[in-house]
């Protein structure tokens, strides 16, 4: 196949852009409708590439490949592999939702929507290159626009939660830069010519103190994005202050690159460095993963129950990494996919009841299923799908996770601890998850109704589109999943191939 | 027939999207779709049981069907499949049965309720998941439906969601069965990591060769808990009671007959797990005992007609687990069918008497025979069902697990079944003395409900009556040579436990009108002598209280501890890591004078520091 | 015979009157007129190295109708910043010009 349909997918945003900046500022419809048509043309076409992807034959495709700076080996390459493919997917359907989310937008709209398009062409950049230096730039790219994304039309301390958000996240890729130049110069000194071409340096033999000390520049660098405890406080509060569509990208997305990030160069660059931290991980998740839940339990802000939620969901990402066996890492690019898509919905929701309603305080909501019933369905299945109810993605991807760290008998801390308690740890997260959740939905949705919000209209015409897409997704992925393992598996299948390759380490503990 | 069984569960799943978006305005055809699907359902359910007759499928000779729904290659195969066997056969036929003789009741009782529609969708829902339930081949699809009728109840029990007290009994049923749950997935996870497998069939063919019993019992034991919550067992009972706030439609099916069972469903399709385990099988013993008599003893001192049926549902609960204890499995199931019947019909009775009055509380009922003649003959047919007297339903599998305790030498919880079936006894006609008959009370007067709510109850009565026959000790083929764990056997009849059963349910009864069927001031004397037992029985021995205090103070300080941390300690490193920067840039801009002369003095100097440094070798060679 | 040491030393002593005036003066056209001394005092350097050392070549003297010509450019930007300044503000102090730091 011919056609460029990744660079097709990352360029449709920017195509979309260009044609913003040429509209007038007056012209919000217009300036609307050109993005979401050009969301759109990324949507199918990563429908289309999801679609064409042969399973079968797994691996990195749709390849493409132009040389940029041929003296340090720097190529626009790109293509995806099973791993890759899902999160692109992701990517479009967040953006494609978080367009219309933001319909009711009415502040500077232009630049808003140039700034979402150049965020969204960033994250889709990172996802489909396969060279470390384009991977790299293009993470920049995604952080950028996030800080006047935040800071200018955002929410609750937005100036505060802005900079906040951007010094963590660069200070993360600055470990992260530092990480991939010693990699470029080991790898550059191995091979005797220079290449960022990932397949490239996963080839090289990088030993073990090497291993060791870069896999943890890169734990630090994405875990901040991921975000792992205790890296992670820029989440809550950035969620919180950023306006809707920002919110569902930042959530659904932008973490999710941190996640990638951490499998794609970390543990398949470093696997033998992965091994000796994996054990670091797997204790900083089950904090992730329970304690993030617990503080959710007693938010009184609603964006803020669901932004440590995010935390508490990420912290099964990270133990599906920690455990490095094929079941945990599918069950953890699973989460990434399934969590982007749950988050993206509550904020969607959120956002709708905000705007009308102008609060996100709990206590003041009761009985909202009175007035917005769509709303409040839409609610209750993002919830269900955090809780991990069957029949919906989630589900399945925290499954995987769990059966996959349950099944791996390797103990820490001289037989104290074991993947297994940690497992066990980790599931009472689903408790805790249940409790809280359906605590919000009880308190804000059920209940007698209350006629200070009676004037709160329930969602309809376009602010349906993002509540259905991303509801059907859901349901799609969960009563079907082998429509999206059997993809990642095919991706990481190699990669466990390279896990088990390397020699047996023990761990940090 | 048995191929196409998928079909039973999947008839009904289907129902449910249609009456959300297709039917949900037009209630009268929304109804129709769902009473459609689940009468299709029964229909081919029979269809299966007659199969399983007459192609001979037994225990030991399922059929199954299945296929590949998640696959990763040589880690893990779950399958969508479906198991069928005599034990299959005959919880399908219970629960379309029921399911759809409620949702016939429910145009009735529904009527004019602004929700109609989305009942009757989640009802369809809620049938195909517990059919779904039933039908699973193995660990992970049972409890993916296991998970599936948890959000039924929820959904069902909040129905009413704009009383508080609905919604949050709602919440508190989901969490305490997810506490369940959270056993139960621990459970079967260690036997995946043990067997590799989750298949019901494949597990039978590898536990009995394993040798490390203590890690199977602990297996055991976790899946153990998920019966524990979802049939309300203590100490995970709390949720049932409150669970009645929701429409009595759903208590009589998915809070009686229905979804409750389903725990000791699971018991009996996990019970090659338990049945080589005989500590475990004591601890279910127990449990099942212990609920059996807790929560009769609670049921006796209730006032809301609802409540004591739920209490008393719990109690044969409780029973039915101490059958599959003490190792009857044909008792269990043979006790959870005819319980089904009876139980539904009493819930659906009082569903009538809700219907007719607006009213719970019994004691501001009374002498409704006047007014309900069906209602009423068809409670008190249950309610003697439910008491044990022959030769009613009730009579014969009550029976079956009194005898299977006592011949298994378990004369302890024999003891306390006896006891538990006169304290049946007296709590139902205490309920029915009051309720049903003496003087009127409060000027309520009751009227008979329309036709599709009195013939359920009618059919349900008749099923109280004969659905014990299948299982007599009298009986040839009967039950427990259909349904059975090991070999097929017949039960001789125990004359002298039939004897004392009848007996005691008869002394309750008489105690019951003692007390409740003529004017006295029995009770309330007993009441105020033992003020403190009273109390402790109306207030449920307290178990809410206990975890209400233990959410509230443990779990939510707890919470609110860590919140602070994460916003103070947490939070006030990083932060404090920016403010230092602040303060030492706050500092260290102090240098900078802004005055130009200054900063070229010091350029000028560093020059030609630098300058003579660099000169040094010329000059005879301070630095080399 | 003047060598050039002498130059050298004519230079030096150019340059430390002009680093004096552009450290040492307030007002900002002396010091523009020490900066102008020190530019002077490398056109002399300049001239003589190339005068005694590369005599066949120019070099020096090019240059130094550089170091000239960009001195006048900077005179007349300097200029017109002090010009301004003193429009604004009413001075030419320079060590009143401190908003530099905040």
């Amino acid at each position: 196949m011919n056609f460029p349909i990744l660079t097709a997918i990352m360029l449709a945003p920017v195509v979309g852009l260009l044609f913003i900046l040429l509209i007038p500022e007056r012209e919000e419809l217009t300036i609307k409708i050109t993005a979401a048509v050009a969301t759109f043309v990324s949507l199918v076409l990563a429908i289309v590439a999801y679609v064409l992807y042969d399973n079968g034959r797994g691996g990195l495709q749709f390849l493409q490949d132009v040389s940029w700076v041929p003296s340090f080996g720097i190529n626009y390459s790109v293509g995806v592999d099973g791993m890759s493919m899902p999160m692109v997917l992701l990517t479009a359907i967040v953006i494609f939702t978080g367009v219309f989310a933001s319909w009711d937008m009415t502040k500077r709209v232009k630049e808003f929507f140039i700034f979402l398009l150049m965020l969204v062409t960033g994250v889709f950049g990172v996802f489909i290159s396969r060279d470390l230096f384009f991977f790299y730039l293009f993470f920049e790219v995604a952080v950028i626009p996030m800080y006047l994304l935040i800071g200018i039309w955002g929410s609750t301390r937005k100036e505060y939660a802005a900079m906040k958000l951007t010094l963590y996240l660069l200070v993360g890729s600055a470990f992260a830069l530092i990480g991939i130049i010693a990699t470029f110069l080991y790898a550059a000194q191995q091979l005797g010519h220079a290449t960022f071409d990932i397949q490239t340096l996963a080839a090289v033999k990088y030993d073990l103190g090497f291993q060791k000390f870069v896999f943890f520049l890169m734990l630090i660098g994405f875990g901040v994005l991921v975000p792992i405890w205790p890296l992670h406080l820029w989440s809550p509060d950035g969620h919180v202050a950023a306006p809707t569509a920002v919110s569902m990208l930042h959530a659904g997305v932008l973490m999710k690159l941190g996640a990638y990030g951490l499998i794609r160069v970390g543990v398949f660059l470093f696997p033998e460095g992965a091994k000796y931290w994996a054990p670091l991980i797997a204790v900083l998740c089950i904090v992730n993963v329970v304690y993030g839940a617990m503080i959710a339990m007693v938010q009184k802000d609603l964006k803020f129950v669901i932004g440590y939620s995010s935390v508490s969901h990420m912290g099964y990402v990270l133990l599906g990494i920690a455990a490095l066996n094929t079941l945990s890492l599918n069950g953890a690019v699973a989460q990434m996919f399934a969590h982007g898509i749950m988050t993206a919905l509550f904020f969607a929701l959120v956002g709708n009841v905000y705007h009308k309603a102008h609060t996100r305080e709990i206590a003041r909501f009761g009985g909202l299923a009175h007035q917005m019933p769509r709303v409040a369905a839409g609610f209750l299945i993002g919830g269900l799908a955090s809780l991990g109810l069957p029949g919906l993605n989630n589900f399945v991807a925290e499954f995987l996770i769990f059966i996959g760290s349950f099944t791996r008998d390797q103990s820490l801390l001289g037989g104290l601890l074991s993947y297994r308690i940690l497992s066990i740890l980790a599931i009472s997260g689903i408790v805790i998850t249940a409790t809280y959740v359906l605590r919000v939905v009880k308190n804000t949705f059920f209940g007698p109704r209350k006629p200070e919000w009676d004037h709160l209209e329930d969602a309809r015409g376009v602010e349906m589109v993002p509540i259905v897409v991303l509801v059907a997704t859901l349901i799609l992925f969960g009563l079907l999943p082998s429509l999206q393992i059997d993809m990642i598996n095919s991706g990481v299948a190699p990669l466990v191939a390279k896990i088990e390759a390397a020699k047996a380490i023990g761990g940090i503990f | 027939m048995t191929s196409y069984a998928w079909l039973i569960p999947v008839l009904p799943a289907i129902a449910f999207p249609i009456i959300v978006f297709i039917t949900r305005k037009v209630r009268f055809l929304s109804a129709l779709v769902a009473i459609a699907a689940i009468a299709a359902s029964f229909v081919m359910a029979v269809g299966v049981l007659q199969e399983v007759f007459l192609l001979g499928i037994t225990m030991e000779h399922p059929v199954e069907y299945a296929v590949p729904w998640l696959q990763i290659p040589g880690l893990l195969k779950i399958e969508a499949g479906i198991l069928i066997d005599p034990l299959t056969a005959v919880m399908l036929l219970v629960v379309t049965l029921v399911a759809l003789l409620v949702e016939i009741y429910s145009v009735g009782y529904m009527h004019g309720d602004p929700g109609f529609s989305s009942f009757f969708s989640y009802l369809s829902l809620f049938s195909a998941s517990m059919l779904g339930l039933v039908l699973a081949n193995n660990y992970f699809m049972i409890f993916f439906f296991w998970e599936l009728v948890g959000l039924c109840s929820y959904l069902l029990i909040g129905f009413y969601y704009h009383k508080p007290e609905a919604a949050r009994a709602g919440l508190k049923a989901f969490v305490t069965n997810r506490v369940a749950d959270f056993g139960f997935m621990l459970g079967f996870f260690f036997l995946f990591a043990m067997f590799g497998t989750f298949n019901f069939r494949e597990l039978a063919e590898a536990i009995p060769g394993y040798q490390n019993t203590a890690f199977l019992a602990l297996a055991a034991a976790l899946v153990f808990i998920g019966p524990i919550g979802k049939s309300a067992q203590f100490p995970l009972h709390v949720w049932l009671p409150d669970a009645m706030e929701g429409p009595t439609p759903v208590s009589a099916l998915i809070h009686a007959a229905t979804m409750v069972a389903a725990g000791v469903y699971l018991l009996a399709r996990a019970f090659v797990l338990f049945a080589s385990l005989p500590d475990v099988m004591l601890l279910v013993a127990y449990v099942g005992g212990f609920t059996a008599l807790f929560s009769a003893t609670i049921a006796v001192a209730q006032r809301d007609i609802k409540r004591i049926l739920a209490y008393s549902t719990m109690s044969q609960l409780g029973y039915m687990v101490m059958a599959m204890g003490v190792g009857s499995m044909t008792a269990g199931m043979f006790h959870l069918m005819t319980h089904a019947f009876f139980k539904a019909l009493l819930f659906l009775g009082a569903g009538s008497v809700i219907h007719a009055l607006e009213e719970q509380d019994i004691f501001r009922m009374g002498g409704l025979y006047k007014d309900m003649k069906v209602t009423t003959t068809t409670f008190v047919i249950a309610a003697l069902a439910l008491a044990g007297l022959p030769p009613l339903a009730g009579f014969w599998s009550k029976d079956e697990i009194l005898a299977a305790t006592f011949d298994h030498g378990f004369t302890g919880l024999y003891i306390l079944g006896t006891l538990v079936a006169f304290l049946t006894a007296f709590y139902m006609f205490r309920l029915i003395f009051v309720a049903f008959f003496g003087k009127r009370r409060a000027g309520l007067h009751g009227h008979e409900s329309p036709l599709t709510m009195t013939v359920p109850l009618l059919i349900l009565a008749v099923l109280s009556v004969v659905s014990g026959f299948v299982g007599t000790p009298f009986t040839e083929h009967g039950f427990s040579t259909f349904v059975y764990y090991g070999e097929p056997h017949h039960v001789e009849p125990n004359y002298a436990v039939m004897l004392i059963s009848v007996l005691v349910a008869l002394a309750g009864i008489g105690l019951a009108w003692l007390f409740y069927g003529r004017p006295s001031d029995v009770p309330e004397r007993i009441a105020n002598r033992y003020r403190s037992l009273y109390n402790l029985l109306v207030n449920k021995y307290y178990i809410d209280e206990i975890y209400l205090w233990l959410f509230r103070r443990v779990v939510l300080g707890l919470s609110e501890a860590f919140n602070w941390h994460d916003r103070h300690v947490v939070d006030g490193i990083f932060d404090g890591v920016g403010d230092m920067t602040r303060i030492s840039g706050r500092k260290l801009r102090l240098l900078q004078t802004g005055n130009l002369q200054t900063y070229a003095l010091v350029i000028f100097t560093a020059v030609v520091i630098i300058a003579l440094w660099m000169a040094a070798p010329v000059f005879g060679g301070v630095v080399q | 015979m003047i060598t050039l040491n002498h130059y050298l030393a004519l230079g030096g002593l150019l340059f430390c009157i002009g680093l004096f005036g552009a450290l040492a003066k307030k007002n900002a056209v002396a010091v523009l007129m020490g900066i102008e001394l020190m530019l002077n005092a490398v056109n002399i350097n300049l001239v003589a190295f190339n005068h005694f050392l590369e005599p066949a070549r120019v070099t020096g003297q090019v240059f130094a109708i550089f170091v000239i010509v960009v001195a006048a450019a900077e005179v007349a930007v300097g200029l017109a910043l002090v010009l301004n300044i003193y429009r604004r503000r009413l001075e030419s102090n320079v060590d009143d010009l401190d908003w530099m730091k905040w």
